[in-house]
């Protein structure tokens, strides 16, 4: 009995030691040093594997900052493939670190799944494509369309919410997959796809002939994009949500990767700040003094990320649009390094 | 009716191999590189595609330079089956005592440890993990399932009642279920931090899930042996292992082997379910593929490559099966 007692108070107290380590993910991340993010297994543009099995993409640039700023090298990084059903537990249950994935930020995924969302880093929408020989100029006009839709996916729920409030009727022809949405899209069973304006652009990019279709005018939803940590530690959050910051204030500011060295004796204070030539920012953080430098120099500032992985002379070919900063009309907008 | 069959073949085959063999492309650098080199885009099949991925699609993400590991696996596997599935071969009993080792030496070769440099398996993909999970589930369901069967006929009614439980419990509900219970719920029932590498779970839950069928499988051969060989066994004097070894088992796994067999093609393909908890199996690696905007848009190609592999491994599996049931069919 006594033994058996024994036993149950070491399983506890282990136990206890188990929980006391993940009480920082901070912490956690540098004793391991090795971050690990929930990506993706696959969506155009933001993570995919190039021919030699690297993950490349919009996405994997972002959690490549995390782990330099983190861990001082962007390369230490590890991802959690995750599918839209299993990212949130993936995060929740300590698989991962950090949510770089393509996500919607909702009342209920900040609320009831208790993530916190640090930022949006790509502001997205629920658009129309159809082939121009339809002739349809807006989506207005679908009444009565078949329409090709992903399964259990905010687009759903938003593509019916559009069509009752505008008293059109609709036929749906549910998909499991993109690449499946294509085919059907392609082969005329379906006289519109709808999806997210980014998963548009990537799709149309891949037809035989990308100028036979078009994209409405029209935006049926909001999708802000953005990565999430787990509910109740601050300081993880307060770190993810600066990082980000340090790429767009890095933009807005003309700071670049190419330029990041000699801008450490520009004479603006908050650059000079974020790069951590003064003050303390970066031990207030937890981090390094340079987080944001090394940030900076090894992935770039937010419209580098963005140019490189989705921007107009990619394959996928987007505009900033609502990505664009502030001061030049979009929404890409961080709090000032001060 | 035959000439409808051929008119159906006639207008069906040629488009193929158009598409297939002669406007196909086989050295691009991307899709575009392939349309360009076609009459029209699309008019043949990108093989390209599949040539520039085929080492991602074999070894997944592990480290290029270690990848002798896995080749050096396979050959291991190989060498392992021809023990267990041939019978007249010198030193077969040194042979199966190999083969029984086999899992373990290759699992300390792919995982490393002990002087190897470890390689996580969240590396593990393509075919390479289709084989690691499939393999597994055949290899160590069947004890596993022939013990629960032998179990849930023992007269022990603890053990019984134990088996009946496990069995029916599994079949109850579907492999994905369980899938999800291995991905996710094991995380919350376990203290935060604990690291349970996700392969193995997923492992553990495949064969858990084949032995429950497996002990059916063998339950019904079991039940094909009349009472007399039993009793045969207790008037030689055998113990109930010998006579289960010597008498029953022989018997009752022979007139099986089709159905271990059925179930066994069945496990193998059930293993691409793993692409929904996020483990990228040939199928999910080949999805992940298709949102590289380089290939994107060439899913004839990738699932017409992936049903061939399936459909390789499948069918060697059904012909031995048949081979062994011609050898063993020494009845009336």
């Amino acid at each position: 009995m006594r033994t058996l007692a024994k036993i149950a108070l070491t399983a506890i107290a282990v136990g206890a030691m188990a929980f006391t380590a993940t009480a920082g993910t901070l912490e956690d991340v540098q004793a391991r040093g090795e971050l690990r993010c929930v990506v993706s297994t696959g969506i155009a543009g933001f993570a995919y594997p190039d021919d030699s099995g690297t993950w490349k993409g919009f996405d994997i640039d972002f959690c490549r900052a995390t782990a330099a700023a983190v861990l001082g090298d962007a390369s230490k990084i590890k991802t959690v493939s995750s599918t839209g059903k299993t990212r949130f537990t993936k995060l929740n249950s300590g698989e991962g670190d950090v949510l770089w994935r393509n996500t919607t930020i909702t009342f209920s995924r900040d609320v009831g799944v208790k993530l916190t969302f640090v930022g949006v880093n790509y502001y997205d929408g629920q658009g129309f494509m159809v082939k121009k020989s339809l002739g349809v100029k807006s989506a207005k006009e679908l009444d009565g369309a078949s329409v090709c839709i992903q399964t259990g996916t905010t687009t759903e729920l938003n593509l019916a919410d559009y069509f009752r409030t505008n008293n059109m009727n609709y036929e749906a022809v549910v998909i499991e997959k993109n690449s499946e949405a294509r085919a059907a899209y392609l082969s005329g069973r379906c006289d519109v796809y709808t999806t997210d304006a980014s998963g548009l652009a990537a799709t149309r990019s891949t037809f035989p002939d990308p100028s036979g279709h078009m994209i409405l005018p029209e935006i049926v939803s909001k999708e802000p994009l953005g990565p999430a940590t787990r509910q109740g530690d601050d300081q993880w959050a307060d770190i993810v949500r600066w990082i980000y910051n340090a790429t767009v204030t890095a933009e807005e500011l003309g700071v670049t990767s190419a330029n990041v060295d000699s801008m450490k004796s520009a004479n603006n204070p908050e650059i000079l700040r974020m790069l951590g030539v003064e003050g303390s920012q970066g031990e207030e953080l937890g981090l390094s003094k340079d987080w944001a430098y090394q940030v900076i120099k090894q992935i770039g500032n937010y419209g580098e990320i963005f140019e490189r992985n989705i921007g107009p002379n990619t394959a996928i070919g987007l505009e900033r649009g609502l990505n664009d900063l502030w001061t030049r009309g979009g929404l890409q907008y961080s709090p000032p390094f001060r | 009716m035959t000439l409808l069959s051929f008119w159906l073949l006639y207008t069906i085959i040629p488009p193929i191999i158009d598409w297939a063999i002669i406007n196909s492309v086989w050295t691009a650098g991307s899709r575009k590189e392939c349309w360009d080199q076609m009459p029209t885009p699309g008019a043949g099949a990108c093989w390209a595609f599949i040539e520039n991925r085929i080492g991602l699609f074999t070894y997944g993400f592990y480290p290029e330079p270690l990848r002798w590991r896995v080749n050096l696996s396979f050959v291991l596997f190989v060498l392992a089956a021809i023990p267990v599935l041939t019978d007249k071969l010198p030193f077969r009993k040194y042979g199966l005592m190999y083969s029984a080792a086999f899992p373990f030496l290759v699992g300390w070769l792919l995982v490393g440890g002990w002087g190897l440099e470890p390689v996580d398996t969240d590396q593990f993909g393509g075919i390479m993990l289709t084989l690691v999970i499939g393999v597994t589930g055949i290899t160590f369901s069947l004890p596993i399932g022939i013990a629960l069967a032998l179990g849930r006929q023992s007269k022990m009614p603890v053990l019984r009642m134990l088996c009946v439980l496990f069995i029916e419990f599994i079949r109850g509900v579907p492999l994905i279920t369980l899938l999800f219970v291995a991905s996710t719920m094991l995380n919350y029932f376990l203290p935060p931090g604990t690291v349970f590498d996700l392969l193995l779970r997923v492992l553990i839950m495949v064969t858990l899930f084949a032995s429950a069928y497996m002990a059916e499988i063998v339950r019904g051969g079991l039940q094909a042996i009349e009472k007399g060989q039993h009793e045969a066994g207790d008037s030689l004097g055998l113990s109930y292992w010998q006579a289960q070894r010597l008498i029953v088992l022989p018997q009752a796994l022979k007139i099986a082997i089709p159905n271990i067999v059925n179930a066994f093609i069945g496990l193998y393909k059930d293993t691409t379910l793993v692409l929904i908890i996020g483990l990228l199996d040939i199928l999910g690696l080949g999805d992940s593929s298709l949102a590289d905007l380089d290939w994107a848009g060439l899913a004839n190609e990738l699932y017409l490559f992936v049903a061939l592999f399936f459909f390789t491994c499948c069918f060697s599996m059904s012909r031995y099966s048949l081979y062994l049931e011609k050898k063993l069919h020494t009845g009336h």
